[in-house]
């Protein structure tokens, strides 16, 4: 028992999964049905899940998808991409104006997708190299493109933001004929399987580590530093484009001025609440993941207790903050010590009481 | 007489948890002289100079400094009140602020200034630059300067603060030759002046050409103070190393003479240098031997190996491995060809502190098996547990954090990482430096084990009885490059000691 307690304080997706514990106890208490799905038809005639919790996988896709990217790149470079959502804004922009200059079907839709995706990488490695080989701080490096990503944009439409519409578009965005889940739900499962392949079957967790956490040893035993960092620069690419056209497909429009507004905030923000540190070194992918369904859950439940939306922000801030210290080192000591104190007084007094 | 002492020290003693690093040693620095402190890694310099500077308190022990002509116990307790008192430090690593001029850096956190009157200040630094004869502008910025014009303008610093006593720690460790005469007529400058300065060097030849007086420690005691024109450079080496001279019966030779055979060496390097070691130089070693480089910290042995194992970029030289041509440009070459190198600094380039015990075990030999194949668990677990159990690995278990083990612990875990890769040539900086005796021994044991079974050993050590034991050939070096190589019989501390030195043996 105690043992398996030490190991759950110590793992470090103890506290981001009982912060989403309590706030699944905490919407369950306030109202009992919050997590009820139920089956709704929507406006194509599909039978479709719908209810809080769906929408909580649904919306949070986006942002777990970037975390992914995101934590990649935090451990090794030991730093933040910035730019991710002004490059997703571009991916967004590309994969919109190769649509429409042609009639939307299955190979131009995934030859659409995978320019963005090309586009995406090669912008993500600009900031890789300016990363890695020219050894700028990470926030600097993808400053620029985080100021002028969206110009960028802009550039790519003519400065409009056409809209497009198409059955295929709504079945990624929306629902696929016949399928009761969300697709983004249903990409982000394949995310999360293909992101578990690749740990296991490559060295790709342990060569990022050792390099965010000792470059020097890196180099000694045969690991590139300079690779490394940029296959999570590319890796992050894919990330970006793909959340970037799962965007578009949902609203059906690229507006490279607000799509995933502010998104790279709310990704660095799920991959600490994930519990890894923002200075590098040893990370969890899941727990990034997690992170970004509290962020989501958080929203949603703001939303359902009639929360005025321009006070959302500061309520997340609260909760946020709470999570976050609680993972701080300081308050992580104390609990193992207070822990520890409660553990060792129990037999002190057996001994005294055996003695009386 | 006594109005001729600056500072004095005496009985210091100083203990951190579990290393008594000064024990009653006394200092005596006189006006205008050049006084040379002296000791191999751990003799305890930097902890004296510490305690003097108020970095860390002392234990026991008093400080005296000669305030208005008659000497004043002092408590110093932090290095801006040393500051204020006239004892001022410049160290190995220049510690002003690269992006402002040279005159702000000269008057920067200084003295009760709550405003700045930046024309004077500018006047003021101009006269100083000129006073020293420093080759700097006082609108410069400090970056634009070379190494050694940015040593001056700290060392300007320290003594335009009306400084008594100038502590020079390893000033000229990057400069050149042109570099360290200037600054050697700075320093004779201020002496002149009447600064008593404390110079500490790893170049012998640098001691001998400037400073006045030595005092040298050894494991935190006070083993003399002497007139440098007193003491040759054989018997100061033999005070930093603790040996006497004759002092030799005592050694058992090393069994392992690599027998002389038609075989070509498993390594042969020709010409061989790199961007920190810019003397190229050729190396040898056969199947089963033990050798190793010798000489004083800072004369590039460290440097020579690294450049064999390529971990500073080569810049010239052509390798031979078994006797065929090879290439071997960045640390994968050297590893696929069957070299493995334990690091002199266990903590910036040999352990991944936040990784397990198993993961720092297998990182070498996961390397070298590829990206895309990675071992199972199962696997890992396997030889992390083989080697767990060889080397005796005290940890609590596999999976720990290599951080949280000790520092004989972690260097055992470093080896196991090597040992595990099957190297057919294994080169060893300092593997015993900072752990206890007996993980010492057992380490030499494994050394002499291994050539046994037939794999080449570099080793490095700066005891030297170390090296005699487990070694057959000694490359000695001093200065940055290679300047004698003993085998067999030659192969004594004397010798050793005056190869070092550069005199005749």
């Amino acid at each position: 028992m105690g043992s398996l307690f030490k190991k759950m304080a110590r793992s470090q997706l103890a506290i981001p999964l009982f912060a989403l514990f309590l706030l699944v106890v905490f919407n369950l208490i306030r109202d009992p049905e919050f997590f009820s799905i139920t089956i709704a038809t929507n406006n194509d005639g599909n039978a479709v899940l719908s209810g809080n919790l769906i929408s909580i996988l649904n919306g949070a896709s986006a942002i777990a998808i970037l975390s992914i990217g995101m934590t990649l790149i935090t451990s090794s470079c030991k730093g933040q991409d910035i730019s991710v959502a002004a490059v997703a804004a571009i991916a967004g922009s590309v994969f919109v104006s190769v649509l429409r200059a042609n009639e939307i079907t299955i190979p131009v839709f995934l030859l659409a997708f995978l320019l963005s995706c090309v586009v995406s990488v090669l912008f993500s490695l600009f900031n890789g190299v300016l990363v890695a080989v020219f050894k700028i701080q990470p926030m600097i490096a993808t400053l620029i493109l985080f100021s002028a990503g969206r110009s960028i944009a802009y550039w790519i439409n003519g400065g409009a933001t056409p809209t497009v519409s198409s059955p295929l578009l709504t079945s990624i965005g929306g629902f696929i004929p016949g399928i009761p889940i969300p697709t983004p739900i249903l990409i982000m499962v394949i995310f999360l399987i293909l992101i578990t392949l690749v740990l296991r079957f490559t060295n790709l967790g342990l060569y990022t580590q050792v390099v965010g956490i000792n470059e020097g040893t890196a180099h000694l035993n045969g690991i590139s530093p300079v690779w490394i960092k940029l296959i999570a620069f590319i890796i992050s690419g894919v990330c970006v484009a793909t959340a970037g056209c799962i965007t578009v497909c949902r609203i059906g429009l690229i507006n490279h001025e607000t799509l995933l507004l502010d998104a790279e905030m709310d990704v660095i923000l799920a991959v600490a609440i994930g519990g890894n540190a923002l200075s590098g070194g040893k990370f969890n992918l899941y727990g990034s993941v997690i992170g970004a369904y509290i962020i989501q859950a958080l929203t949603v439940t703001l939303y359902a207790m009639k929360v005025p939306s321009a006070a959302v922000k500061a309520y997340k801030a609260i909760v946020i903050i709470l999570i976050v210290v609680c993972s701080s080192p300081v308050v992580k000591d104390f609990v193992v010590r207070m822990y520890k104190k409660m553990f060792k007084k129990q037999p002190e007094k057996e001994v005294q009481a055996k003695a009386a | 007489m006594q109005n001729d002492v600056v500072l004095s020290m005496r009985n210091i003693s100083k203990s951190f948890p579990g290393v008594r690093a000064l024990q009653n040693v006394d200092f005596t620095l006189r006006k205008g002289e050049i006084h040379a402190l002296m000791g191999e890694n751990g003799a305890g310099k930097s902890t004296l100079i510490k305690v003097l500077t108020g970095v860390h308190p002392k234990d026991s022990g008093q400080v005296f400094l000669n305030i208005d002509g008659s000497l004043r116990e002092i408590h110093v307790k932090s290095p801006y009140e040393a500051q204020n008192l006239g004892i001022s430090t410049v160290y190995q690593e220049i510690t002003l602020c690269p992006n402002l001029t040279v005159a702000e850096n000269m008057f920067i956190g200084r003295g009760s200034y709550h405003t700045v009157n930046w024309r004077q200040m500018k006047k003021r630094a101009a006269e100083i630059l000129e006073k020293l004869k420093i080759p700097a502008r006082a609108t410069q910025q400090l970056d634009t300067c070379s190494i050694a014009v940015q040593q001056m303008v700290a060392i300007a610093r320290a003594v335009d603060m009306d400084c008594k006593v100038l502590i020079l720690d390893e000033p000229t460790s990057s400069l050149d030759e042109q570099e360290v005469a200037r600054l050697f007529s700075l320093m004779r400058d201020l002496k002149a002046r009447g600064v008593g300065i404390i110079f500490i060097t790893h170049f012998l030849e640098q001691v001998y050409e400037i400073c006045d007086r030595i005092t040298v420690l050894r494991n935190g005691e006070l083993v003399g103070e002497y007139e440098v024109k007193d003491l040759p450079r054989v018997q100061l080496i033999s005070k930093m190393m603790g040996k006497d001279l004759e002092d030799v019966s005592a050694l058992k030779k090393s069994q392992l003479m690599a027998e002389e055979t038609n075989e070509p060496p498993v390594y042969e390097a020709v010409g061989l240098s790199s961007i920190n070691c810019s003397n190229a130089f050729d190396f040898k070693i056969r199947k089963g031997e033990v050798n190793g480089f010798t000489g004083l910290l800072g004369s590039g042995r460290s440097e020579s190996v690294r450049a064999i194992f390529a971990a500073d970029r080569i810049t010239g030289g052509k390798i031979r491995i078994n006797g065929k041509d090879v290439k071997i440009k960045k640390p994968k070459d050297a590893m696929k060809h069957g070299i493995g190198y334990l690091p002199e600094d266990r903590k910036r380039d040999g352990i991944v502190e936040d990784l397990s015990v198993r993961e720092n075990i297998i990182l070498a030999l996961q390397v070298m098996k590829g990206f895309f194949r990675p071992f199972s668990r199962a696997e890992a677990e396997a030889f992390a547990d083989k080697y767990i159990k060889l080397l005796g690995i005290k940890t609590a278990s596999m999976d720990t954090p290599i951080k949280s083990l000790s520092g004989g612990n972690q260097q055992k875990a470093i080896l196991a990482r090597w040992l595990l890769t099957n190297p057919q040539y294994l080169i060893l900086d300092e593997p015993t430096r900072g752990i206890d005796v007996g993980t010492k021994v057992e380490i030499q044991k494994l050394v002499l084990k291994l050539a046994e079974e037939g794999v080449s050993i570099t080793f490095i050590s700066s005891e030297i009885e170390e090296m005699l034991r487990t070694c057959s050939r000694l490359i000695v070096m001093r200065d940055r490059k290679i300047v004698g190589e003993l085998t067999g019989e030659e192969m004594t501390q004397d010798n050793i000691m005056h190869t070092i030195a550069g005199e005749a043996v």
